[in-house]
């Protein structure tokens, strides 16, 4: 038995990846509060995650030189949000909306490098052997 | 690492906020500046603010954008005449020109300013601390 990184990792390095994605995306509508016409986005993460969890959308591989889909590939998603009240001026920005969103990916972020750092803690005790 | 990239997007949204400041300054500073006639008198000033796509035509956009700042306009307001045929300034009618400076308005879009700054300083930090512990993964 082998351990790789991947297996040993587990979901953790992908939704690190997207939680950084996330971050940029909110800080962008954060910045651009005051800009007209600017419309506020964001990802939708669980579609993300969803499709990079299932296994079935890989392809089959019916000849040697076929391309695998790699589940690691994340084809960020990014969305527009319907604002809950409309402005004159065409901004969907929702200073208050965009700060509890960003917060809690903040958050959210930590809680993967947590389990990051658990996992690297578990394969050095593996390593030594204690 | 892309992460960097918040800082730039808060940047350019600190530097367009700031410059909103300044004008703000100005505007407020200028309020009461007089003149003897309509086409020299202060005009209110106001920032122009517009999202930049960045590398739109580059296949790596990823539909984040930094505040781009147009320009700075003057406000078409009407300026205000004022009969006041003692001041110095006034022209051979007698009258003298106040700027179209509407302080309350000035001390609000300060506010607002303000604290559109202190959301991106937020930002910025809070980018910061994750970069920071992501660093610090597996010690």
């Amino acid at each position: 038995m082998t351990i790789n990184f991947d297996t040993a990792l587990g979901i953790h390095p992908q939704a690190l990846a997207l939680r950084e994605r996330r971050t940029e995306v909110l800080a962008a509508n954060l910045a651009n509060a005051d800009t007209p016409g600017y419309k506020a986005q964001d990802l939708n993460f669980s579609s993300i995650l969803n499709k990079t969890l299932s296994k079935d959308v890989s392809l089959e591989k019916t000849q040697a030189r076929h391309f695998g889909t790699d589940r690691r590939i994340l084809g960020a998603e990014v969305l527009f949000r319907n604002p809950n009240q409309i402005s004159l001026d065409g901004n969907t920005v929702e200073t208050q909306v965009e700060q509890a969103k960003y917060a809690e990916n903040a958050v959210q972020y930590q809680a993967s490098l947590q389990f990051l750092s658990g996992n690297f803690a578990e394969l050095k005790s593996a390593i030594k052997g204690e | 690492m892309s992460a960097l990239k918040i800082f730039d997007i808060a940047g350019s949204g600190m530097n367009a906020q700031s410059l909103r400041l300044n004008l703000v300054a100005s505007n407020i500073s200028n309020a009461n500046t007089v003149s003897s006639s309509e086409g020299d008198v202060y005009k209110s000033r106001q920032p122009v603010f517009a999202a930049e796509f960045k590398k739109v035509m580059d296949k790596q956009n990823d539909g984040t954008s930094q505040v781009n700042i147009m320009g700075v306009i003057e406000s078409q307001a009407p300026t205000v005449m004022e009969y006041a045929p003692n001041h110095p300034m006034a022209d051979k009618n007698g009258y003298i020109f106040k700027p179209n400076v509407n302080t309350v308005e000035e001390m609000a879009n300060m506010m607002s300013a303000s604290r559109s700054y202190q959301n991106n300083v937020e930002v910025l930090n809070t980018a910061k601390q994750m970069i920071l512990q992501t660093l610090k993964l597996g010690q």
